[in-house]
């Protein structure tokens, strides 16, 4: 007889293939309750969101568009597509990793208490990483921060030591290179 | 049809234009006004349930048997609540309902008002799409899609929930042309260039299989028809789900019988042999696989499926194809006849010939008693005093509902309604009474099991209250008879709460709901019996007392793959039956 293995009843099997990070771009109409189906499908059928941005793109249109950044298998990646395309509310779904070169951004808004030669720090290092000052006081800074996700993780990491209060990033937004729209 | 009307009216005028002859529901505050509306009209008949989720079974029953989209009316709070089990049985079985809820009005939604309950939010993950109407100018357009969305594509239940305010509000009503949603667009056609690849693979095939299912069913008829015209044009065997019986004749010979965990030997064995599969309407769901990675291990498969997300889910597929089955299936007879495809005759012929002796082993003989009924033996002399009818089955879910499906021989579509992915016990009456209600001549039969039809007993006083004749055929061992073959095997025999100590008496509750009781304990009674439950036209509650031990063979343990399934005499101990592995699963 041959093994049994617990995990085979179920699509679980597909463990053995890597786990990939893609970017998804969705086109979705503008309507009450559409973002709650979207994270429903996620949490309903345990896929994974590592990263999610939404807002209205389209005013005349009442399109929105959402940025998620999430992680599965292949076959995993492929269901979480076809389950997006299912939800009525939805035009267009954009695997944005294997859909061509394209660049992914970040906001960040970086708040720095301190005084004296630290807060001078903190202003240099703003410098080279391109942050802007956007509220001074006194004693602190609010930075604010655009680039790619590791660059925001490296200049907050540098602000810990510099007297980090709070960060607050609006997540992964994503669009293709070239002439073409989605 | 443009015009000034309220809320109300609307949701009238557009159940009518949508041909909705039958309204199942039950009244309450918050959809007062329709039911004021409803009262006023006489286009569209509502059919009053004793539970809400007697009426969206009710209206699933209607669907199945028609084709048609079931329409349902229920009030706020608990209204729509008592829906849910009902559309996640609609959603699970792609069954186009339209349910109509009413909410409490918009200026208080969301203050914990009376009845109030975040219906949009509860039944999203339930249905196919739903919506909350909070401008009367919106209402037609949205009654309308909600038919559109219900029954296009794979189809399932769309809810409208309609605040009070709203039913009472006037606007202008009006059928709208266009349908909004731009990402809703459901192909039929299949790629001709996959269609052509399947055929070609087809043509090679050593050891083909057609595996189909409910997705014929929903096609439509004329799926069915082109179906059995390209089963007999290549002569391949043919094997279904649950959902799928009917499709293909169960009386001839290409037919194997069910596929799955109680499927016939010779249909798993084909699953797990063949070498090229043809799977059109269904969608490899873990009830048929058993084991993934031991799943017809040395096929190619061809997907047919109207759902993009149902391919390539648990079995990668070879070909997959997106769009109708009807669509699929024409194109693929055209191509077939065209290019004289003809299948390899000499391997096709020891491929019967492997099949034939699969078949051998008579996977669903039992051994008959003739002083107990058998279950087996019950459903047989069923089957044999209604085939020549116009009969329509219903089930409840558990053994009987697999002794059913596996002895009841089902010849036409649309014939056989039973909650196959939900597994809703309590599914069949209430199912019952919509069939009966779309075919007021014909024989409706629910097989029960009497553990599963107390959950919607209550029911019965619809059937009397309209005059349907349903048959409420009760296989009754006083166990629920599948948790108790589990524990059997499974749990070492400790038999935890599946052995109902107290049951009414189902004759006597028969006459207490205004219908009639029969009761058969002994197998020489049971034809003589049947024969009286067929001549009655009224409702009957039938107590078919049967062997409490019997258990349901063929069976695939959960963790097992198709070559490993176990057969009734096959003497297998219990205990050796199910790995530690696959007690986890259900």
């Amino acid at each position: 007889m041959t093994a049994v293995n617990a995990t085979t009843h179920y699509p679980a099997a597909t463990v053995s293939e890597a786990v990939e990070t893609h970017t998804l771009s969705v086109l979705v109409d503008n309507e009450p309750g559409v973002l709650a189906r979207v994270i429903g499908l996620f949490s309903g059928r345990g896929y994974n969101i590592d990263s999610l941005t939404v807002s209205e793109t389209e005013h005349e249109k009442h399109l929105s568009r959402i940025t998620i950044v999430t992680r599965g298998t292949p076959m995993v990646i492929e269901q979480i597509k076809n389950q997006l395309e299912r939800l009525v509310p939805v035009h267009r779904v954009v695997d944005m990793t294997v859909a061509g070169p394209h660049l992914e951004r970040e906001l960040a808004m970086v708040k720095v208490r301190g005084k004296g030669e630290q807060r001078m720090e903190a202003l240099r290092l703003a410098d080279a990483f391109r942050a802007r000052v956007i509220d001074a006081s006194t004693e602190s800074f609010v930075f604010e921060i655009t680039g790619a996700s590791d660059k925001i993780e490296s200049f907050v990491a540098l602000m810990i030591p510099l007297g980090l209060v709070e960060v607050s990033r609006t997540g992964i937004v994503a669009i293709a290179r070239g002439p073409e729209g989605m | 049809m443009t015009k000034e009307m309220t809320g109300a009216d609307m949701v009238i005028a557009a159940l009518a234009e949508q041909g909705v002859e039958h309204l199942f529901g039950y009244p309450g505050g918050a959809v007062l006004p329709i039911y004021d509306a409803l009262f006023q009209q006489e286009r569209v008949k509502h059919i009053l349930v004793r539970h809400e989720q007697g009426a969206v079974h009710a209206a699933e029953g209607y669907a199945r048997s028609t084709g048609k989209v079931g329409a349902v009316l229920v009030t706020s709070g608990p209204g729509a609540t008592n829906a849910v089990t009902g559309l996640t049985d609609a959603l699970c079985d792609s069954i186009p309902l339209v349910v109509i809820t009413g909410q409490v009005p918009t200026h208080l939604i969301g203050n914990d008002a009376f009845q109030e309950c975040d219906t949009v939010g509860i039944t999203r993950p339930c249905t196919k799409h739903n919506y909350l109407v909070k401008s009367i100018a919106e209402l037609p357009r949205v009654l309308h899609e909600a038919f559109h969305i219900a029954k296009s594509g794979r189809p399932g239940p769309v809810v409208v929930d309609v605040p009070k305010d709203i039913q009472f509000a006037k606007g202008v009503y009006s059928r709208p042309k266009d349908f909004q949603h731009q990402g809703y667009r459901p192909k039929l056609k299949g790629d001709l260039d996959r269609i052509k690849a399947a055929i070609e693979l087809m043509r090679h095939a050593k050891r083909p299989l057609f595996y189909t299912g409910g997705g014929i069913i929903n096609s439509g008829p004329e799926a069915s028809q082109l179906l059995r015209e390209f089963v007999k044009l290549t002569g391949f065997p043919i094997t279904s789900t649950l959902m799928g019986l009917g499709a293909y004749k169960a009386s001839d010979p290409q037919w194997l019988g069910m596929l799955g965990m109680h499927g016939t030997w010779e249909a798993n064995w084909a699953m797990h042999d063949c070498d090229v599969m043809i799977c059109i309407g269904a969608r490899f769901d873990d009830r048929i696989t058993g084991r993934l990675d031991a799943f017809s291990p040395g096929s190619r498969k061809i997907h047919v499926d109207i759902d993009p997300s149902s391919i390539n889910k648990n079995v990668k597929v070879d070909i997959p194809i997106v769009g109708d089955c009807a669509h699929v299936l024409e194109d693929m007879v055209r191509l077939w006849r065209s290019t004289a495809a003809s299948a390899e005759r000499k391997a096709l012929d020891a491929w019967w010939k492997q099949i034939e002796g699969w078949r051998a082993r008579k996977s669903l003989a039992y051994k008959n008693s003739n002083k107990l009924i058998k279950p087996q033996y019950a459903i047989e002399r069923l089957y044999a005093a209604t085939k020549d009818r116009d009969t329509y089955i219903t089930t409840e879910v558990g053994q009987h509902q697999m002794w059913a499906a596996q002895f009841y021989r089902f010849e036409e579509p649309n014939r056989w309604m039973t909650s196959g992915g939900l597994g809703t016990m309590g599914y069949g009456l209430p199912a019952s009474v919509g069939v009966q209600l779309a075919h007021p001549k014909s024989l409706v039969i629910d097989i029960a099991g009497e553990a599963s039809v107390l959950m919607t007993m209550q029911e019965m006083s619809t059937a009397v209250q309209y005059d349907l004749p349903v048959k409420i055929f009760i296989i009754n061992n006083q166990y629920m008879g599948m948790v108790r073959q589990w524990q059997e095997l499974l749990h070492g025999g400790r038999y935890a709460h599946s052995y109902t100590e107290a049951l009414p008496d189902f004759v006597k509750l028969a006459e207490a709901y205004h219908a009639v009781g029969i009761r058969c304990e002994r197998p020489g009674d049971l034809d003589g019996a049947i024969a009286e439950m067929i001549e009655v036209n009224r409702p009957v509650i039938f107590d078919c007392v049967v062997d409490q031990n019997e258990n349901c063979f063929p069976m695939i343990p959960s963790g097992r793959a198709h070559n490993e399934m176990l057969l009734g005499d096959a003497g297998v101990e219990p205990e050796d039956a199910v790995t530690e592995q696959g007690k986890v699963m259900v």
